[in-house]
């Protein structure tokens, strides 16, 4: 077994430990935790493929940026075991066959893609001279129309985010006495 | 002799380099505690720790025991593995940094060229930056496993204002990366060897970074997470003997790191002003002089971060996050097209 071979299935069987602790840890915040090492171990998986650049970027916008948000999240709103909603018998069991019959469609697909298979350890697709190469000649129309996407909806947030629900539910003349009194102590900004 | 399909020699090689580079980041982080404190001094017209040793030289050490014969706590309701976890990983991260920096040019040790950096990665600077993103979970994982509500609300600062900061550091890196066409740090070395320090061409791109590096360090005037007039101590408040000694270390480390990392994008890394190491061979002393350098360049850095502590007040939080998106981050967009439009027009 040479080392390729040790670390790739050191990092499915993590990976797959992780995936699993993420659905059945009681704790949301435990469960983002191992979210974050689900991810850890995708990047890995990456690497072994030799595509540096995606596992890195794996890194910095999923375990680095949206997983934080999640955690803010979490974090604030103080969710722990008992708060967790507890779902009907019924429900959990359709979860279970309709979760079931993805992975029975995905194998089903999968089983006939012997001849596709990626070597490990070689080819360079995924450095970012020739990742970026492909994005900026072959899919460069899809690239443009993802990121405008991306740029709409960050708009759309802040949109969202400014609505300025304070000014109309605290009459103006308080605002103007808070104001008057903050330049009366001396406080910039007011 | 090889086994398992591993060269020996480079495991062995490279399990040296990196206990080295560890050890030499523990010790400046000590001795920074020392110059910390002497530098206060100094601005402050006192004359600082001078008691442990002659100057004061031992302190460190005094403080170190000081640390390690602290009561352990942990709060009765905290998560605990996640307790410990959390001073565990702001020091891995702090660490983590260190392994693509080229420390100095190769040496040559009976016959074989060892080069003087753990791994030359093809993202070298991506791998950085990366590290950085996930050096936020130390912070928050420790604030929110205190259980205490100022621990949380510190640690919500801290993580939000890297988050915020992050965003101008990887633009005004894009303008380097623009000049250098790598993005790997030994490449961003050579070419400045060969074509002068960056900070030459990117003076603005410095600043910003540098303005950056502060606010990812937690360093005054940015040091809000332990603004100690608003949360008491800050996310570390619940940690006592050396879990908080750890979260102190990795600040120090991160600082320092900080200083490496704009010393070896800005500042030409471990190349010697005005003369050709190229030309000097592969001799121990050569990397050893050229690694003085980088040290040099990066303790200056260490030094400037001191100053401004002790010289500038912190900000208030929405100045910290108006200087961040409204000033820093255009100033950046901007800095980033010109320097494309720049390059692009002189390569034609």
């Amino acid at each position: 077994m040479s080392i390729t071979e040790i670390l790739f299935w050191l990092l499915s069987a993590l990976s797959l430990i992780s995936a699993i602790l993420v659905i059945s840890s009681r704790h949301p915040v435990y469960s983002v935790l191992w979210l974050i090492v689900t991810f850890f171990t995708i990047s890995g998986h990456y690497i072994l493929l030799n595509a540096q650049f995606l596992a890195v970027v794996n890194v910095i916008v999923y375990a680095g940026a949206i997983m934080v948000l999640f955690l803010f999240v979490i974090m604030l709103m103080n969710l722990n075991k008992d708060t967790e909603p507890q779902k009907s018998r019924w429900l959990k069991m359709a979860g279970a066959v309709a979760g079931g019959s993805l992975l029975l469609i995905m194998v089903a697909a999968l089983r006939t893609t012997e001849k596709q298979m990626t070597e490990m350890g070689s080819g360079d697709i995924g450095l970012i001279e020739n990742l970026g190469k492909v994005l900026f000649t072959d899919y460069v129309v899809p690239f443009e129309i993802a990121s405008i996407l991306f740029l709409s909806a960050m708009i759309g947030a802040v949109v969202i985010g400014k609505r300025d629900d304070y000014a109309s539910a605290v009459p103006k003349e308080e605002i103007e006495e808070m104001k008057a009194n903050r330049e009366a102590m001396g406080i910039p900004g007011a | 002799m090889v086994l398992l399909q591993i060269d020996w020699f480079i495991f062995f090689e490279k399990l040296i380099l990196i206990g080295a580079i560890i050890t030499l980041a523990m010790v400046v982080a000590m001795y920074s505690t020392y110059a910390e404190r002497k530098i206060a001094a100094v601005l402050q017209d006192r004359t600082g720790p001078n008691r442990a040793g002659p100057f004061g030289i031992l302190q460190p050490m005094a403080d170190g025991l000081k640390l390690f014969m602290k009561e352990e706590i942990i709060p009765t309701f905290s998560s605990k593995s996640l307790f410990i976890m959390g001073p565990m990983l702001a020091m891995i991260t702090a660490l983590l940094t260190s392994a693509v920096i080229p420390w100095g040019t190769a040496i040559d040790v009976a016959g074989r060229i060892v080069p003087l950096q753990v791994a030359d990665v093809n993202i070298g600077i991506l791998y950085v930056f990366g590290v950085i993103s996930v050096g936020v979970y130390g912070i928050m994982i420790g604030g929110w496993a205190s259980n205490n509500k100022f621990s949380l609300i510190a640690a919500i600062r801290g993580a939000s204002q890297m988050i915020s900061y992050e965003l101008a550091m990887g633009l005004s890196l894009i303008a380097v990366l623009m000049i250098s066409g790598s993005l790997q740090m030994s490449v961003i070395v050579d070419q400045q060897v060969q074509h002068g320090w960056n900070i030459v061409y990117q003076p603005l791109g410095f600043l910003i970074f540098f303005i950056c590096a502060l606010a990812e360090c937690n360093r005054t005037p940015f040091d809000l997470p332990e603004a100690e007039n608003e949360l008491n101590f800050g996310y570390h408040q619940e940690y006592s003997s050396m879990k908080l000694g750890f979260y102190l270390f990795a600040e120090y480390i991160n600082m320092f790191m900080s200083g490496v990392v704009m010393a070896t994008l800005f500042f030409g890394g471990y190349d010697i002003p005005f003369v050709d190491e190229a030309a000097l061979g592969n001799a121990w002393w050569v990397g050893l002089l050229s690694f003085s350098v980088l040290m040099v360049k990066s303790i200056l850095f260490v030094f400037i971060f001191m100053w401004i502590r002790w010289t500038i007040p912190r900000f208030r939080y929405d100045q910290l996050m108006n200087l961040g998106w409204k000033k820093l981050l255009p100033l950046a967009l901007a800095n980033m097209i010109i320097t494309a439009v720049v390059v692009l027009l002189l390569n034609k």
